[in-house]
Parts: structure tokens; C-alpha cells; sequence
């Protein structure tokens, strides 16, 4: 890939990339969030085109349309959520959606196949299970096998161990090494910086759409090096905010346990600390590492099986959202559409969404009109929300309006606890500020602040506190004074700071 | 040149508007297609239909009193489309009322006969509320599709409703039907045939635009239908609003039930399965969920019926009204998407990005 440029409206996703992978090569493709791992990706298997830039495979400049075009070169990409039809066989699976495959298909001759193939690699399936019976590890077996039936030379995993037990991961290991010996590549997307140690031959890191570094990975002496060229040392542009004065413990989790449906490795495990008033406590880690579920384990949205949580003092573990609303707990969710707002009402209705119960917009069961039209009127004149008027519907705004929209709203009401769930998510450089500003606001005014984010300079900047989790455990809690993005970024994948 | 939809920037009020006529008159003309091809002029069937249904006094009069069960229908789906919960199933919960009503007339003779009446509606209005209640709770807790349920509770209650007027209940005379109500408690009429039940559904119409519009729970019914999970984290307790929504949408189907037997047919009999459930589907949808809307949609919809059975006199196809009511929810359906994109031509879209 040569040269690759793609922008989305307001973004340039890719600026002048280019790859190389050769053959029996496994490449490391690193990056935060965001960074444009996945565009690039998307546009080797034909989900995007290109606005500039080529793509030669094996020499030969192509045009890649379609996930068939580039399924036809060899290429094949396994997704982080699995493409599997849950109710039927995994030999079923493996040949759903083939083109030249008979009205009837020859089972008996699929499944030789597919067993030769899996004996071949190590990936040991049984053609006759069903997909729901299996674990993780062996659906991405079947999602693997799906690729090497139809021929793929190329392989690409976007993040294949985010979902895999430590055993499996090895085992995912091997199987790769095996392929490789047979004249196999692979471009593997990860965050798992020890993974990519012992994974790869090559690493390339990508960095807001721009490819900043590669190298071989032998030429990268440790786990720290790598660190440093992933977050890369930008300045910090620091904000005002008054002294650090901690107050009383406002959310206290302790042993907070919470399983998968199903069973599997916990989404959280035995997680505890505690947000005081007057303090940000940070959450770093790459996202689907438990911060999420953690964070609506609080806010009452999701049960936990085990531990505790307090809130102001008051035992609200498995308590109803409306309980915990009560409590006074302010809620920035993690997806804005889908849970923040509810895009078809009007912009003044969000406005309103927690408030309404409250005497002040509605007398009993009757919501006060005027009263709240004022309401709204007052809160998008304080956030500087832009839009045509208090009618419009919020699907309508931009991103950060609509972010803004939520923050008004919570902010609003936080009563001492407010938890925000990636807020500067997608926003540009004044939204972003505008969502700091306003945290540290409330962390000022005595508010204890719960701030999960995935970008350490938003949480040096604005936490006074950072846990880090990983695999649904907290590895470690530090003070955002006394450490650096490249520990953070250490922890974050996983690795123990020395001396542990 | 090829076309495709975009989305418009704003929701379009013009379309909002224009979508509804414009699709009516689309399906006049299918309608117009499928006379056609049974070998009748359109024109002159339309114009039948027009005078069955507004053509003397008498006839005005059995059309508004044909739209009150269909609008109390209407308004009772409209409320759990609002949940974006499909309850398919106001036509049982419309029997149950029917079933609910006759249960009281015909074995609650130890009340006062001026008490059967009130009593025998609002154990209608409670046998359609329960009727409904149980698909609802089955969503809430265990998630089971109430498309479904709802489907085949009506199937359960229309089989129940024979075995009642052909055996269990059945009047001693004639081989179907329960015995008439007592004359004193049948709802009295106002205009020729147009019955008291008007009053109950277009009170039920201003409290409901009150309830869904201006209180609270409206307000929270609002946030569920259109973006649950946010309803959710807002602290809007979906389960319980869920089986709420779902009685409240079966009182009033049973309500309707209940208008209907005391005011028109006074027993439990062969037709109680009128179709009034199903219609109130196309009402609900046509009017947007309007409580208000549905007053003229269900004008609309009664007019079809009794201007079909003008049709039967005149040797005309008189099916023609079901088609008619079928037919008008297809363009609707389709043209709805015009309110939320706009077409544009392929060609120029990708001059814009070049």
C-alpha cells in the first residue's frame, strides 16, 4: 500500500500511508484509538476506496472494490466481532456465502477438507458443532479456518487476543507461526504491546492517520520503547484548576466481581478503589478492558455478581438507575447516540431528561412546558450549545454539540458524583475543551469526578488520580503527578511495573 | 442515471403532510387497478362507495358510528406503537372486552340493571387490559416477541368467543349468540344510530393527547419507544412501563369492545371478531400516533366499510372496502421514507465529492 489517503467529512483518517508486508511476515499494526488502523485495514479489504494513494498485491497494482475482490487476491480479514451464524455448524459456517459452492452442498467433502486443513495448522475443530456450543477461542479457530478454505495468503486480526484467555493466545501463537511456514502473512492489530514482542517480525505504528515508525521488531530493545512510539511525547497544554483538596470517599467499589453470561474470563475482577470529593480519578485503558461495564455497574445498569458499591456513604450495589439517579449520581455515558441522547426528540427534551421529575419542571405527574422551554433556553445559552433552536431535533447537531447537550444536562444535575464515560470521544480540539473545562468545573466546586478515558494526555491533564485496567482488573493505582504516559501506556498493556 | 436516497438535514414538515394525502391517493388508484381487472369501473364503484357511506343522513350516521370502535382501536395500538412495543393484538383484547361486558349482563343479574351498564364496562375495559397484559409481561421479563404473542392470543380468545355463543353461553333460542342484553342497559343513542360511545372516544382522545403529550409518563413512554437504552440510563424503568403501556392499550381496545356490544349488536355472537383490531393498526400508523389524527383517519377507514356494503346491493365487489383499507398502508409505508431523505441522482452526488 503506497501513499494511502482517506478523509471522512471533518477527518483525515489516513494521511499518505504506506505498508509493505512480505510474505511469511508477520506485521504489528500499532496504534491509539483512532489513530486510522482500522480505515487503513478496511481499504485492503475493499470496504473503503482509497481518495489517493495505491495498493499493489504481489507486485500487481489493484483495485480492490469489494470484501470479493479482495477475498479473490488472498486477502481475508477477521474482525473483533466474529461474522458467525450462532445456530449452525461450524463446517456450515465455513462455507456460508461462497459463490461457487452447489445448490447442495457435498458435506461429506466440505468437512474432509476442512478437517485436513485443521490438522494441517493445529487449529483443532470438530466440523459438527454448533457455533453457540463453542468458546471464544475456538469461534475465532472456525473464523481463521473460514479464511485458509478459501484460499487466503493474507491474513488480517484486528485485536484477536482481546477476546482470548492468556492459554489461547499461545495457542493463537502457534497456529499463526504455522502458517507462516507455509508461506502465509498476517498484519496483526493490537494493543498488547508484549504480544506484539513476541508475535511479530515487524512493527508500524500509526499515529492520528499518520505512519510514524518502522522497524523490525528485533531492532526495538524492550516493551518501553515500544510504549514511547505509540503515545508519542506531545505537549501538554495544562488547563486552570484550583488546589488538589480531597474530601470524603463519595463512590466506593470494593471486590467488584462481574461474569460474562455464559461463563469465560470475568469482565471484571475484583476491582476496588474509591473517587473522593473535590478529586478526577482516572481510568485509563484500552477500551474493553471492563472500564465500560464498571462504569454501568455504578450508574445500575448492568448487575454485578460479587462486591460492593457505595455511593455518598449509602449502599447502592444492584440498585435500580432511577435509585442511583436519586443518589445524585450525573451520568456522560460511552455512546453518545445510543444511551446519551434519544435523537429523535428535541434538543430541549434532552435537556430535560433528568430533571423533569424534579418539582421544578413538573407539578405531580404534569410537566411544566414553559418552565422547561426557560430551563433549556438557560442551559444552551451556558454550554454554548449550538443549535437552530430548543426544537430541533438532536440527531441533527454536530458531535460535540450533541456531547455538549449531555453535559449540560448532567452537569446540571450532579449532585456530587459525575461519571464520564470517554466524553471527549470524537470531538475536536474545542469541544474537547469545553468537556475538560467543565470536569475540572465540577471537580472545583467539590464533586467527585469519575473519568474513564482512553487517551492518557487527557488523563494527565485533567485526573488527579489514574487506575489503570486491564483484563477487567485494576493494575495499578498512581498519582497523575508522579508518572508518565510511557508507565500508563506499560500498564495499559498489561505489563506490572517493575519491582512487582 | 441511477438514484439514491440521502438523508435530509431536517425532518420535513411539508412531507409529513403531503406523504399521507398523496399515498390515499395512490391507493385509490390501485384500487382503481384491481377493479379493472374485476371488470368494474372504477368511477362508478368509487361514487357507490362515496354515497354508501355519505350519501343520506342514515348513512353518515352508521359510518361515525362504525369509526367509534375503530378509532377507540386506533388509539389503543397507537399507545403501544409509541413503546415501539407491536402489539398486533387489540383485536383480542377488543373480544375480550365483548366477552368481559357479556359475562356481566348476562350472569351479574344480581345487580340493580341501571348498575350493569358501568359495571359491564369496566370489566370489559379490565378483560382487555389483562388480555394485553400478559404479552407485555411476557416481554418485559423474559423478552419473548410480542409480535407474535400478540398474534396468537387473538387466535386463542376468537376460538374461546365461539365456544362461548355457540355453547357454554348460548341463548336457549337459535343455534348461536348469548341472550340479549336488558334493554335498559344498552348504551343509549344520540343521533339515530350514532350511540353515547362517541362521547367516550372523543373524551378518550383529549385525555390521551393529555397523557402522552403533557405528563410525565408520556414524556418517559416517548424516550422508550425511541431510544430505549437511553430511557434507560435516564432511570426510566422499561419493564414496568412496558406491561403499563400494554394495559393501558388493552383497557382501551376493551373498551372498545365493550362500547360496541352495549350499543350495536347487545350480545356476544357470530362476528365478534369484526376486524376492528386489525384495522386500528392501519389507524394508528396512518395518523403518526396522533390521538387526534385518528379521529379523521378513522372517518376515513369507516367510511370504507360502510360504503362497501352499499356495494353488495349494487352487485358491485363489495370486498372492495378491505382491499381499499389494505392497500392504503403500502404507499404509506413506502413513501414515509421521503419525510427523513430526499432522492438524489447518483451523477451529481459524486461531482459534489469529487
Amino acid at each position: 500500500m503506497i501513499d494511502i489517503t482517506k478523509t471522512f467529512p471533518g477527518v483525515v483518517a489516513n494521511d499518505r500511508v504506506s505498508l509493505t508486508l512480505h510474505k511469511g511476515e508477520v506485521l504489528a499494526l500499532l496504534g491509539e484509538n483512532g489513530a486510522g488502523k482500522s480505515t487503513l485495514m478496511n481499504m485492503l479489504i475493499g470496504l473503503y476506496q482509497p481518495d489517493s494513494g495505491s495498493i499493489f498485491i504481489n507486485g500487481v497494482h489493484r483495485q480492490i472494490h469489494s470484501p470479493q475482490d479482495s477475498m479473490a487476491l488472498g486477502i481475508g480479514m477477521i474482525h473483533q466481532e466474529f461474522m458467525l451464524v450462532g445456530n449452525m455448524s461450524v463446517a456450515e459456517n465455513i462455507v456460508l456465502g461462497m459463490k461457487d459452492l452447489p445448490f447442495v452442498p457435498p458435506m461429506g467433502e466440505i468437512k474432509k477438507k476442512i478437517t485436513a486443513l485443521s490438522k494441517r495448522y493445529g487449529l483443532q475443530v470438530y466440523p459438527d458443532k454448533i457455533i453457540h456450543d463453542l468458546s471464544v477461542g475456538e469461534q475465532q479457530r472456525v473464523e481463521i479456518l473460514k479464511l485458509l478454505y478459501r484460499g487466503a495468503d493474507i491474513l488480517i486480526l484486528d485485536e484477536p487476543t482481546a477476546v482470548l484467555t492468556p492459554g489461547e493466545s499461545r495457542d493463537l501463537n502457534e497456529i499463526l507461526k504455522r502458517m507462516l511456514s507455509e508461506g502465509k502473512s498476517a498484519i496483526f492489530i493490537t494493543h498488547k504491546m508484549d504480544e506484539v514482542m513476541s508475535f511479530s517480525h515487524t512493527v508500524q505504528v500509526l499515529r492520528r492517520g499518520k505512519s510514524v515508525a518502522v522497524k523490525p521488531t528485533g531492532d526495538i530493545a524492550n516493551v518501553q520503547e515500544l510504549a514511547n512510539m505509540m503515545v508519542g511525547r506531545d505537549v501538554l497544554f495544562s488547563l486552570d484548576r484550583g488546589p488538589y483538596e480531597p474530601g470524603l470517599a463519595m463512590v466506593e467499589v470494593k471486590d467488584l466481581v462481574m461474569l460474562p453470561i455464559g461463563g469465560g474470563k470475568p469482565i471484571l475482577d475484583n476491582v476496588s478503589f474509591s473517587v473522593r470529593s473535590g478529586e478526577i480519578f482516572g481510568i485509563a485503558g484500552v477500551a474493553g478492558n471492563g472500564q465500560q461495564q464498571l462504569t454501568e455497574a455504578i450508574t445500575g445498569l448492568l448487575h454485578v455478581d460479587g462486591g460492593s458499591i457505595h455511593l455518598g456513604g449509602k449502599n447502592m450495589t444492584n440498585k435500580s438507575p432511577l435509585a442511583i439517579i436519586k443518589g445524585g449520581v450525573s451520568h456522560i455515558p460511552a455512546d453518545r447516540g445510543r444511551m446519551g441522547v434519544v435523537g429523535d426528540m428535541s434538543v430541549g427534551e434532552n435537556l430535560s431528561m433528568k430533571k423533569y421529575r424534579t418539582a421544578e419542571l413538573s407539578h405531580n405527574a404534569v410537566m411544566k412546558k414553559s418552565r422547561i422551554r426557560r430551563f433549556a433556553e438557560d442551559l444552551i445559552e451556558r454550554f454554548t450549545i449550538k443549535t437552530p433552536s430548543q426544537d430541533t431535533s438532536v440527531k441533527f447537531l454536530s458531535g460535540g454539540n450533541i456531547q455538549k447537550t449531555i453535559l449540560a444536562r448532567e452537569i446540571d444535575f450532579c449532585r456530587g458524583i459525575l461519571i464520564a464515560v470517554y466524553p471527549s470521544r470524537g470531538l475536536d480540539v474545542g469541544a474537547t475543551e469545553a468537556v475538560r473545562q467543565n470536569l475540572i468545573k465540577q471537580r472545583d466546586q467539590g464533586s467527585a469526578v469519575l473519568l474513564v478515558s482512553e487517551e492518557l494526555e487527557e488523563l494527565l491533564m485533567v485526573a488527579d488520580r489514574i487506575a489503570v485496567m486491564f483484563e477487567g482488573r485494576i493494575m495499578d493505582i498512581l498519582d497523575a503527578n508522579k508518572t508518565t504516559t510511557e508507565e500508563l501506556g506499560m500498564l495499559m498493556a498489561g505489563v506490572a511495573r517493575e519491582g512487582r | 442515471m441511477r438514484t439514491h436516497l440521502q438523508k435530509r438535514d431536517n425532518r420535513s414538515m411539508r412531507m409529513t403532510i403531503l406523504v399521507p394525502i398523496i399515498s390515499l391517493l395512490v391507493s385509490f388508484l390501485l384500487g382503481a387497478l384491481v377493479l379493472l381487472l374485476s371488470k368494474a369501473n372504477p368511477l362508478v364503484t368509487y361514487q357507490a362507495m362515496l354515497k354508501g357511506a355519505f350519501g343520506s343522513q342514515t348513512k353518515i350516521q352508521y359510518t361515525i358510528a362504525k369509526a367509534v370502535p375503530l378509532l377507540l382501536c386506533g388509539l389503543a395500538v397507537g399507545v403501544a406503537f409509541r413503546l415501539k412495543f407491536w402489539n398486533i393484538g387489540a383485536e383480542g383484547q377488543y373480544i375480550a372486552g365483548v366477552i368481559g361486558i357479556t359475562w356481566v349482563m348476562q350472569f351479574w343479574t344480581f345487580l340493580p340493571v341501571w348498575l350493569l351498564l358501568p359495571i359491564g364496562m369496566v370489566v370489559g375495559v379490565a378483560c382487555g387490559a389483562l388480555w394485553a397484559a400478559i404479552p407485555g409481561f411476557l416481554k418485559a421479563q423474559w423478552s419473548v416477541d410480542e409480535t407474535l404473542t400478540t398474534l396468537m392470543m387473538n387466535y386463542i380468545i376468537i376460538g374461546y368467543a365461539e365456544y362461548l355463543y355457540i355453547n357454554a353461553w348460548k341463548a336457549p333460542r337459535g343455534n348461536m349468540g348469548t341472550i340479549l342484553y336488558p334493554e335498559a342497559a344498552w348504551l343509549p343513542r344520540i343521533w339515530g344510530r350514532v350511540h353515547a360511545g362517541v362521547y367516550f372516544a372523543l373524551a378518550l382522545v383529549v385525555v390521551l393527547y393529555f397523557i402522552l403529550y403533557k405528563t410525565r409518563w408520556g414524556f418517559e413512554l416517548n424516550m422508550i419507544g425511541k431510544n430505549r437504552r437511553a430511557a434507560q440510563c435516564q432511570g426510566v424503568c422499561i419493564k414496568r412501563n412496558i406491561v403499563l403501556g400494554m394495559l393501558l392499550s388493552g383497557a382501551i381496545a376493551g373498551l372498545a369492545g365493550a362500547i360496541d356490544s352495549a350499543a350495536v349488536t347487545h350480545q356476544l355472537t357470530k362476528g365478534v371478531n369484526s376486524g376492528y383490531g386489525f384495522t386500528g393498526i392501519i389507524i394508528a400508523w396512518m395518523s403518526a400516533l396522533n390521538p387526534f389524527v385518528s379521529i379523521l383517519v378513522a372517518l376515513i377507514m369507516a367510511a370504507l366499510e360502510t360504503g362497501s356494503d352499499a356495494l353488495q346491493i349494487m352487485k358491485l365487489p363489495s370486498a372492495m372496502g378491505e382491499v381499499m383499507q389494505g392497500l392504503i398502508l403500502i404507499p404509506l409505508l413506502a413513501g414515509s421514507v421521503f419525510i427523513d431523505y430526499r432522492l438524489v441522482s447518483r451523477a451529481s452526488h459524486t461531482e459534489a465529492t469529487p
